[in-house]
Parts: C-alpha cells; structure tokens; sequence
C-alpha cells in the first residue's frame, strides 16, 4: 500500500519543553488514521508539522512523497484546525468562496466545489445567511466544507468533533467514512474520545510528546488483553 | 495576484458589513477636526471696531463688510479694553492705523483683512489723492503678534495625525481579530505566500485608508477652509504615505498584542509621544537628545512636510526628503510584517 503521510524521527521543542520525541507516524493511501491522546500529548505540535506550519527540530516529515514543508503540496492538503476560523461578518458563501479562491481553481471548479461542499455537509440552504447567525454545529461543518473545498488528496483535522453535540458528531463522522468510501481520501484525525477512536482504520496513542503504542482498534485490544480501548491506554501509559 | 485580491476582495466586504467601524474610519476624524476648529476659532459674532475720525464713507464701507462699527473721539488702549472692541481704526495726521486687540488670533486676522479689504476697494472706487488707501495703514496688536495663528499651524498636523491614528487602529485590529480567530492560522494553512498576505492587506485596507484620506482632506480644505498655500496633491500625496505608513505599522503591532485591550495600550506608547513631536510644541526649544528622539517618528515627517505644503506654500522639491523618509519607514515595516508571519508558517 502507498504511503500518503511518512513522519521519521521527528523531534521538537519550543525553548526547553520537549513537544515531541522521536516520532514515528505512516499513514496509508485511503485510511482513516487517529491520533488519540490527552490534551496537550503533542497532537496539535505534530499537525502542524503535517501541514507545513512549523519545522521539526530533527526528523523528516513526507507527504505524498515530498519533503514538508512545501506550499505546492498545500493544495493537496485539506486542513481544520481546533478553532472555526471563520469570518463571522461574511455569509456562509463568501467563507467559502474566499477559501475556494486561495487554491488553484478555475471559476467553474470553484462552484461546482462550493455546491459539493456545502451539499455534503448540509448547508446548501443556509449559505445566504451571515456565519454570526450560525449555531456551533453549523460553523463546524462549513469549517469542514472549507477543509474541502479544493479536493485535496489529504484531509487532516485536528479535533474536529470538539464540543459538538453527539448526532452532529455522528454525521460529521459519517461524512469522513463516507468521503474515504467514495472518494478515497486518506484522513488524519485526532481525538480524545475513545468511541471515536474506534471508528478508525489504525490508531496511534500518543501521550508526552512520545507514540505509545500503535495498530488497528482490534490489534490493540488483542494485544493488550482487554476488551476496550480506554483500558489499552491506560495499560500503556501506566506501564511507563 | 489572484490570491491578493481575493484578499483584498473579502477585506472589503468585511468592512462593508461593519458599519460602526466604517462610520469610525470615516466620520470620527471630521467630527474632532470640526470640534478643534471651532474651539480655535471661536464665534462667528461680528468684530467690534471702533473707529476715530475716519471718513464717513469708509465707516459705511466697513459697515456693509458686517462689522460693528462705533465712532468714537479718541482712542487708547485702555479704551480698547473698556468697550471690549475687537480693534480700532484711527486716522491722525493722514495716516491710517489699526490696532488689534488680538484677544483671538484668528478673529484679528479676519478683522485686520477685512478692513484692508475694503479700504482697498473705497481706495479703488474713489481713486483720488485725499483718500487713505489700505497700503499705508499700520497696524499694531495689543496681545501678541501678526504671526499667532493656532488653527492655521496646527490644522495640517491634525489632519496628518487622524489619518494616521485611524488606519492604524482599524488595520491594526482587523489583523489583530483575524489572528485571534484563526483565520490567519487558516489562511498559512492554504498555498498563500506570505509576501502575498501583506500585500493584500495592505491594499484591501489601503482602498479604505485612501478614501478616508480624501475625505478628510477635502473636508478640511473646502468645508472648514483651512490655509491651503500649497498644492492639494502634495497634501494627499503626504496624507496617502502617512495612511501606508500607519497601516504597516499597525499590523505589525498587531503582532506583539494578544487582545483588543492590548492593541488600544498601544496608544499611548506609539501614538501620543509621536504628537508630541509633530510640532505643536516648538522643535527648536527641544533638548538634543528630544530631537534625535523626533526622527524616528513618522509623524514628525509627515507634520513638517503637511505644514510645509499647507502652512508654508512649500512645493515637491522642498518635501522630498519627508516623502522618501515615510517611504522607507513604510518599506522596512512592510519587510518586518512579511518577516513577523513566520510565527504563523515557516515557508
């Protein structure tokens, strides 16, 4: 199978806190892969080493088989980080068509993306209203509908079920299958809830700045003697 | 470039929808230019002259001009107090004088020419040898000189000064938002190149600081008829540097704040020492190490080039200096921005 994220020995710190130790990550061609952790494990550190925002100490991080960073391989990226990152003055369509213009789009493409976009994550009716007028669940989703917005290859979405509602986190879950189903897209998630971590097609725990222990769901449990994942990471971490 | 004005684009439909803001940029600096210009330069309640064997047809002359004119058999200055005249015309041994009270330097001055307007005119319309003509007149002040004239000097600060201080707030805080939000986050996390985000920031609120420019230019000039001496064009050309200046400047404070709050304590630090320096408070009367203090501040720049032009009649060669000094102090802030995004990505 091909390799769609390759993350090598990649180490960082800011001033004398280690973030992240020695990390190594591969992430398969059309797979959902988690990254599960505590808040503040490193989760964060290692997206934005993922998406070219910051540059590791040591390691070398690969996408789709080019070295990180480089802005090209941007337009492959799709990215939603923890925050919506909305403009709440523009309606849902100027969001949209702000974001679609950044990427090398023709205006055709730009609108059959935006009708894609906003029909896979239903907000087709609700793209005239101003995103100040949008509930938390609905900027969510068009934060979602903007990480798609130029059909990259890669999806990479730190927390993106963070204080949702839990039908809402079933759709928005439903859509990522959906989109790796139909689409074949290879999607990086991370988490902190273990019902998701379910839900992926490998996982990594990672605690400290450091990958305890990686595998599928069922691996893991295997592995581990337990029939749940919260017990595997609790196994692991209390092992250290 | 398409990026850019995608950029530029969603700037302007942001500002557009905020029209508390818009309303800010744009209305704010007339409504305290106006304010400044009233309180130098006091009511419209017509001058009280008082005048001293002086020809009946020039007292009716200067009647017609709106002025209060009250005869009297001599006059001194403790007269001139007395009655609360504003100035007194006299005529003793064929020479004419005025003497101004001067209480007001800006009603002295409009009082002292409209008398020597329309001595001239009586002058022109008699055209005969006994008739006084307004060239010989005299004229003296009882408080301070023919030179004091408050608004006249400080208009063209004041101008220059809320084109700077509005551009660099609004631009300051609409970048400092966007960072708080994320959507600077969101913006590095797209092909955009940085050099491509500071140009359309500078354009996008640019369309804004230029149009406020004129606005307030234009105002000040036609509306509150402050001395022009100079070209208009130079007026805007040094307005229009200033507004790029302030821009830079405060997107890339912008990058040192965390909050609002933190944007506005910038005030005080960037913004009033540099008024202090602009030349409200003579420059020469500065200890040296205040002077040397004075050039690194735009706004010192941009208030001798803007009094220069205004006050002085100075032409484009006297204001060069000034304009390629705010040109570079726009470069190296544009180049520290491009420099200071590096916080959000690397490449």
């Amino acid at each position: 199978m091909e390799r769609s994220i390759s993350v090598d020995q990649v180490s960082k710190s800011f001033g004398k806190k280690k973030v992240l130790e020695r990390i190594d990550l591969q992430v398969q061609r059309g797979e959902i892969h988690g990254l599960i952790g505590p808040s503040g494990a490193g989760k964060t550190t290692l997206v934005k080493l993922l998406v070219g925002m910051d540059i590791a100490d040591k390691g070398t991080v690969h996408v789709l088989g080019k070295r990180m960073p480089d802005l090209d391989l941007l337009q492959s990226i799709g990215y939603m980080a923890q925050a919506d990152a909305l403009y709440a003055e523009l309606t849902g369509l100027e969001n949209l068509q702000f974001f679609a213009s950044l990427f090398k789009l023709s205006k055709a493409q730009q609108k059959e993306r935006i009708a894609y976009t906003a029909d896979l994550v239903k907000l087709a009716n609700e793209l005239g209203k101003k995103v100040a007028a949008y509930s938390g669940g609905m900027r969510r989703r068009l934060s979602l509908a903007i990480a798609l917005i130029q059909d990259p290859q890669i999806l990479i979405l730190d927390e993106p079920t963070v204080g949702i509602d839990p039908e809402l986190r079933l759709s928005i879950w439903n859509e990522l299958l959906r989109l790796k189903r139909e689409a074949g897209k290879t999607i990086l998630v991370t988490t902190h809830v273990m019902d998701e971590a379910e839900r992926c097609d490998r996982l990594a725990m990672v605690r400290d700045g450091r990958i305890l222990t990686s595998g599928s769901p069922r691996e893991l449990m295997t592995d581990y003697q337990v029939s749940g994942l919260e017990e595997v990471f609790l196994k692991v971490g209390g092992a250290r | 470039m398409t990026r850019t004005l995608a950029l530029i684009r969603r700037i302007r439909q942001q500002m557009l929808r905020d029209r508390r803001t818009l309303a800010l940029l744009f209305v704010a600096p007339l409504f305290v230019l106006t304010l400044m210009y009233y309180l130098f330069n006091g009511n419209d309640d017509p001058s009280r002259l008082g005048v001293s064997q002086v020809p009946a047809t020039v007292v009716q002359a200067l009647e017609e001009a709106d002025l209060t004119v009250i005869a009297y058999d001599h006059i001194d200055e403790e007269l001139l107090t007395r009655e609360k005249l504003d100035g007194a015309l006299q005529l003793t041994d064929g020479q004419l004088s005025l003497a101004l009270t001067n209480n007001d330097p800006t009603k002295a001055k409009a009082l002292q020419m409209k008398v020597a307007q329309t001595l001239a005119a009586a002058s022109q319309g008699a055209q005969s040898a006994e008739q006084p003509g307004g060239r010989n007149m005299t004229t003296t002040y009882l408080y301070g000189t023919a030179d004091t004239n408050f608004f006249d000097v400080l208009s063209p600060i004041l101008v220059g000064f809320f084109v700077f201080f509005f551009v660099f707030l609004i631009s300051g805080i609409g970048l400092l938002r966007e960072r708080m939000t994320g959507t600077l986050e969101r913006l590095m996390s797209t092909p955009i190149r940085r050099s491509e985000v500071i140009t359309g920031y500078l354009a996008g609120y640019g369309i804004f600081a230029v149009i406020q420019t004129i606005i307030v230019v234009f105002y000040a000039i036609t509306v509150l008829d402050i001395t022009l001496a100079g070209s208009i064009w130079n007026v805007l050309l040094v307005n229009l540097l200033l507004a790029l200046v302030a821009l830079s400047l405060g997107i890339l404070l912008s990058t040192f704040a965390s909050s609002e709050f933190q944007m506005v304590q910038f005030i005080p630090i960037v913004i009033i020492p540099q008024v202090f320096f602009a030349g409200i408070f003579p420059f020469d009367a500065m200890a040296g190490w205040m002077q040397v203090l004075a050039r690194i501040m735009p706004l010192y720049y941009g208030a001798d080039a803007l009094k220069g032009v205004m006050y002085k009649g100075w032409g484009f060669g006297d204001i060069a200096v000034d304009v390629l000094v705010l040109l570079l102090f726009a470069a190296v802030f544009i180049a520290l921005n491009t420099f200071a995004l590096r916080k959000y990505r690397k490449l």
